[in-house]
C-alpha cells in the first residue's frame, strides 16, 4: 500500500478546488422565458423523429418528405398544398407567427429508448418547440411522455395503438392518426358482409402495444359479429421470418387468419402466408381468408401481388376524393405537390404528418404564441375541414381526431404499383366514435399540460 | 494522495477536470453558426458520454485485465435498469435507492451468469456470455412482459403505487426523479455573448459517481488483485502450475464488471425513467467491446474515451440530414453542391455506422492500441522535437 501524506497546504488545495467545482454550477444562473426553447430569433425550430432504420423505415422515410414538404410549404414554397383546402385560413406561407420554420431530424430506430434518445437531443441542443413523428406506437408513447416531461407539444405521427390516446395519453401529446378500436368498428361490418358470421379466427400479433390494442379490438369486434377467436400468438417485433408462426395455423381449425402486423412485420408474414399456401386452403368447408386490419400503401407495394383481395383499413387515401368525392377535399391538392415534389403518390403515413404539421402551425397562429398550454387549448376540441379526412374534431378529452375511416382491399389487377389498394368504403365518423371513457381506452389521465422551464 | 501514485493522481486530476469543464468543452461553437451542429455540450449527451464511460471502465476491469471477452455485458446494463425503475414504480423517486440496487442485482445476476460462463475461456466464454445475454434479451421482450413491458418499454406512470412520495404530483402530472429534492432535469443555462453552455444536475452526478468508479478502477488495476487477474490475462496455464486458483479472481473481475455495468443502467434510467429491451441486445454489447477497443483496452482512460467517440457519433452524425448538408454547401454552384452533398450523404444521418466502422477500421490498422496510442504518439513526436533523452524511458504501456 501506499503511503498518505496529508498536508495542511494539499487538504487546502483540495477543498479549494473541490469547493469551486461545486459552486461552479450554482454560480451560473441565468434563464429567462415561460416556457420550454421559447423561440427567441426570427426561427423556430421543429424536431422531425422518424424511424430511419428498423421494420418501420418505409414509413419513416415517406413521413419524412411529408414533413420537408409541410416545412416548404410553411414557408411559402411550392404551390401551398393543403394550406388551401384548409378551413382556417391563417398560414399564409410567411412561416409560423412570421417566424421562418426550421428543422432537426433524428433516427428513432423503431427503438423506445433510441427515440427518446434523439427527442431529448432535440429538445436540449436544437432547441426544437415541438416533435413530431414516430411510426411505432410503442415509440409514440415513450416520445409523448418525454414530451410531457420536457414541456414541449408531441404531434404523433403514425400511431394506431388505443393507448397512446387512451391509458398512455398525455395532455402535451396531440394524435391524428385513427386508432385500433376505430379500424376494428370499420372492419366489423364489412367483415360480416365479406365473410359472414360464422368464422374462426387465428391472431398473429406484434408484440407490444400497438399489436396488443389492435389484437383486442379486432377480437371484440368480430366476436360480437358471432367469430370465434382460435388462438392468439404473439410475435417479436425484430421477427422477419413467420414461417414458424404461419405453419400451425392450418392445423388449428381456424378458416381466418388476422395479422395484427405492419409495415415489414406485415409484409413478411403475409409473403410467409401466402407461400403456405393459405390463400388456396380451405378450412371447415369455406376458402381461407386473411385478414390486415391496419393497412397501407408502402404495406400494399412492398407485398405486391399477396395483397389482392386482403381487406384492411386505412385513415386516408391518396385516391380518395376521386373516388368518393368533395367531402375528403384536400386530398388531390396534397397528393398534387407530393407527386411534383418526390414523383409518386404520399402514404398515409405521410399525410398524418404533413396534417399534423399543419394544425400544429395553425394552432401556435391562433394561440398567438408558442407556449405548450396555448397550443393545446387552441386544439382542443377543435373542428376543422379540408385537410383530406372531410370534417375531422381534435377532442378535449383524449386529444384524438374523430373522422371518418377507409376500409380498402387489395385489388385484385393493379394498374401500376401505385394503384394497389381499392376503396371499399368510408365508414362514417358516427360509427367509429366512442366514449372517453371507453373500457379499451381507460386507466389513464391526461394530467396537466406542462409548459416546462 | 488518495493512495494514488503521481502519475495516476494527474490521471484523475485531468479526468475530474475534463468532466467538471465538459459543458464549456464539448460546445465550442457558438449556438448560431453552423457548426453548432457538432456541439455536444447538451444534458443527454452529456450523461450518456459518462454514463458509458461508467459502462467502459467496468467492461474493461474484465477485459482489460483478465482478457476474458465478455460479449453480453449490455445483459447487466439492462438489468440494472429494470431495477432502477422498478425502484422508482414502487419506492421512491430519489435516486440513491434506485441506483444502489441496479448496482445489487446486476452484481448478482453477474454472479450466478459469471459461476456457469468462467467454467470455459476464450471463445467459448464469449459465446456463453453472449447465449446469455440474448437469453435475457428474449426474456425482457417478450417472455416477461409483466415485469419489463416487453417492446414498450418500462416506464413510469401516474398510478404507480409509490411507498416514498407521490403517485402523481398536485398538477396532475408524474413527479420526476430527483436527488433529496433536486431533480434530475434541473438544467442551468449560461448565455455568454453567442455561446449558450448548459449545466445539468444528473450530469454533474452521473461526473461524480464516474469518477468515483474510475478511481476505484485505477485501485484496482495498481492493487496486488490487479496483478493477479493481470496474470490470468499473460498465461493462465502458468498461474495454475503454481498451484493458485484462479477462478474466484476471474469471478470477482466479472462480478465487478457486472456491477459498473449494472451502475450505469441504474444511472441511465435516472437521468431518463425508462428501460427498453434492447438495451440488452447483443448489439449493444457489441457496443461497449468497441467502445473498449476503439479507446484502447486495458488502459484506464482509453474506454472513457471510446465510450465518448461512439456515443459522439450515434448522437451527432446521425442527425446531419440532407437539408444541413445543402445549408454548409451553399457557396458552391448548384451542380457541384448536389454533387458534393451526393457523396457526404450516405456518411451521415443513418449512414452513421458507414463512418463509425470506417474509423473504427482505421483506428484498429494504425493504432492498434486505440485512442490512447494515438494520443501518445502525438505526446512523443512533440517530445522528440525537444530532443528529449527519455526516449527510452516512453516504452512503458500508457495508463
Amino acid at each position: 500500500m501506499t503511503k498518505r501524506h496529508v498536508t495542511r497546504r494539499g487538504v487546502l488545495r483540495t477543498s479549494a478546488l473541490a469547493g469551486a467545482g461545486l459552486a461552479l454550477p450554482t454560480y451560473l444562473r441565468a434563464q429567462e422565458s415561460g416556457f420550454t426553447n421559447a423561440p427567441t430569433g426570427d426561427t423556430v425550430t421543429l424536431g422531425f423523429n422518424v424511424p430511419q432504420t428498423g421494420p418501420y423505415a418505409d414509413e419513416g422515410a415517406d413521413e419524412l418528405r411529408a414533413f420537408e414538404l409541410a416545412v416548404e410549404h410553411l414557408n411559402g414554397g411550392g404551390d401551398g398544398g393543403m394550406m388551401q383546402t384548409f378551413s382556417e385560413q391563417n398560414l399564409d406561407g410567411s412561416g409560423i407567427l412570421g417566424k421562418k420554420v426550421e428543422y432537426v431530424t433524428g433516427d428513432t430506430q423503431t427503438k423506445s429508448d433510441a427515440a427518446r434518445a434523439s427527442a431529448r437531443s432535440m429538445i436540449e441542443k436544437d432547441g426544437a418547440v415541438m416533435i413530431s413523428g414516430g411510426s411505432s406506437s410503442g415509440v409514440a408513447i415513450a416520445v409523448q411522455g418525454l414530451c410531457q416531461e420536457a414541456g414541449v407539444i408531441f404531434m404523433s405521427g403514425l400511431t394506431h395503438s388505443n393507448d397512446t390516446t387512451g391509458k398512455d395519453k398525455k395532455a402535451n401529446g396531440f394524435r391524428h392518426f385513427f386508432n385500433a378500436y376505430m379500424s376494428a368498428a370499420a372492419l366489423g361490418p364489412v367483415l360480416e358482409g365479406l365473410y359472414g358470421t360464422d368464422r374462426k379466427a387465428y391472431h398473429l400479433t406484434a408484440d407490444y402495444t400497438w399489436g396488443w390494442s389492435q389484437q383486442e379490438s379486432i377480437q371484440s369486434a368480430t366476436e360480437a359479429l358471432g367469430w370465434e377467436t382460435v388462438e392468439n400468438v404473439l410475435t417479436p417485433l425484430a421477427q422477419t421470418d413467420f414461417s414458424s408462426y404461419i405453419a400451425p395455423v392450418l392445423q388449428s381449425g381456424a378458416d381466418v387468419l388476422v395479422l395484427n402486423h405492419y409495415g415489414g412485420n406485415m409484409v413478411n408474414s403475409l409473403t410467409n402466408a401466402v407461400q403456405f399456401g393459405l390463400r388456396e386452403a380451405q378450412a371447415n368447408g369455406k376458402d381461407f381468408q386473411i385478414v390486415v386490419p391496419l393497412y397501407s400503401e408502402l404495406m400494399a407495394r412492398g407485398a405486391g401481388e399477396n395483397i389482392a383481395g386482403i381487406p384492411g383499413s386505412q385513415n386516408w387515401d391518396w385516391k380518395i376524393e376521386n373516388q368518393l368525392g368533395e367531402r375528403y377535399k384536400g386530398t388531390n391538392a396534397f397528393v398534387q405537390s407530393f407527386g411534383k415534389k418526390y414523383g409518386f403518390p404520399p402514404s398515409q403515413a405521410a399525410h398524418t404528418c404533413y396534417a399534423q404539421t399543419l394544425l400544429y402551425a395553425d394552432a401556435v397562429t391562433r394561440a398567438g404564441s408558442f407556449n405548450p398550454c396555448a397550443i393545446a387549448e387552441a386544439l382542443e376540441d377543435f373542428e376543422f375541414d379540408g385537410l383530406g379526412n372531410g370534417p375531422t374534431l381534435y377532442r378535449a378529452a383524449d386529444h384524438q381526431c374523430f373522422k371518418d375511416v377507409v376500409v380498402v382491399r387489395g385489388k385484385e389487377n393493379p394498374e401500376d404499383e401505385f394503384d394497389l389498394v381499392e376503396i371499399v368504403e368510408a365508414t362514417p365518423v358516427e360509427q367509429v366514435t366512442y366514449e372517453p371513457d371507453h373500457p379499451m381506452f381507460s386507466g389513464g389521465s391526461l394530467g396537466s399540460c406542462n409548459a416546462g422551464a | 494522495m488518495l493512495g494514488l501514485g503521481k502519475k495516476d493522481l494527474g490521471l484523475l486530476a485531468a479526468v475530474a477536470a475534463l468532466t467538471l469543464l465538459a459543458p464549456f468543452l464539448l460546445n465550442p461553437f457558438p449556438s448560431d453558426s453552423s457548426l453548432a451542429q457538432f456541439n455536444a455540450g447538451y444534458p443527454d449527451l452529456m450523461q450518456r458520454f459518462v454514463i458509458f464511460g461508467i459502462f467502459a471502465i467496468g467492461f474493461n476491469i474484465l477485459f482489460g485485465l483478465t482478457g476474458y471477452l465478455s460479449f453480453g455485458h449490455a445483459a447487466f446494463l439492462g438489468v440494472g435498469s429494470y431495477a432502477a425503475v422498478w425502484m422508482f414504480k414502487l419506492l421512491t423517486m430519489n435516486v440513491i435507492p434506485a441506483i444502489i440496487l441496479s448496482v445489487i442485482v446486476a452484481g448478482l445476476f453477474a454472479l450466478l451468469i459469471g459461476f456457469i460462463s468462467l467454467r470455459r475461456s476464450g471463445i467459448y466464454f464469449a459465446i456463453l456470455t453472449l447465449a446469455f445475454a440474448q437469453m435475457s434479451f428474449a426474456l425482457a421482450y417478450s417472455v416477461l412482459t409483466p415485469i419489463t413491458n416487453g417492446e414498450t418499454g418500462l416506464q413510469i406512470a401516474l398510478d404507480d403505487p409509490r411507498i416514498l412520495g407521490v403517485s402523481a404530483t398536485a398538477d396532475g402530472s408524474i413527479p420526476v426523479t430527483h436527488l433529496f429534492g433536486l431533480e434530475m432535469r434541473a438544467t442551468e443555462i449560461l448565455n455568454l455573448g453567442p455561446w449558450q453552455f448548459q449545466f445539468s444536475a444528473g450530469y454533474y452526478l452521473c461526473a461524480a459517481i464516474m469518477l468515483a468508479a474510475f478511481y476505484l478502477s485505477i485501485r484496482i488495476f495498481r492493487s496486488p488483485f490487479g496483478m493477479m487477474l493481470r496474470a490470468v490475462k499473460s498465461n493462465q496455464q502458468r498461474l495454475y502450475y503454481t498451484g493458485l486458483n484462479a477462478r474466484p479472481y476471474t469471478l470477482a473481475a466479472f462480478v465487478i464488471s457486472g456491477m459498473y455495468a449494472g451502475l450505469a443502467g441504474g444511472l441511465l434510467a435516472s437521468m431518463d425513467p425508462l428501460a427498453g429491451a434492447e438495451r440488452m441486445q447483443w448489439t449493444a454489447s457489441g457496443e461497449v467491446v468497441l467502445m473498449t477497443i476503439l479507446g484502447g483496452a486495458g488502459t484506464l482512460i482509453g474506454p472513457v474515451l471510446g465510450a465518448g467517440f461512439i456515443k459522439y457519433f450515434e448522437n451527432i452524425f446521425s442527425k446531419l440530414n440532407d437539408n444541413v448538408l445543402h445549408g454548409w454547401f451553399a457557396f458552391l454552384p448548384d451542380g457541384l453542391e448536389n454533387a458534393v452533398v451526393a457523396i457526404i450523404h450516405p456518411f451521415v444521418g443513418k449512414g452513421w455506422h458507414l463512418t463509425l466502422g470506417l474509423m473504427f477500421m482505421l483506428v484498429v490498422i494504425f493504432l492498434p492500441g486505440g485512442l490512447v496510442e494515438g494520443g501518445q504518439r502525438i505526446g512523443r513526436l512533440f517530445r522528440r522535437k525537444r530532443g528529449s533523452e527519455e526516449r527510452a524511458a516512453q516504452q512503458t504501456p500508457a495508463e
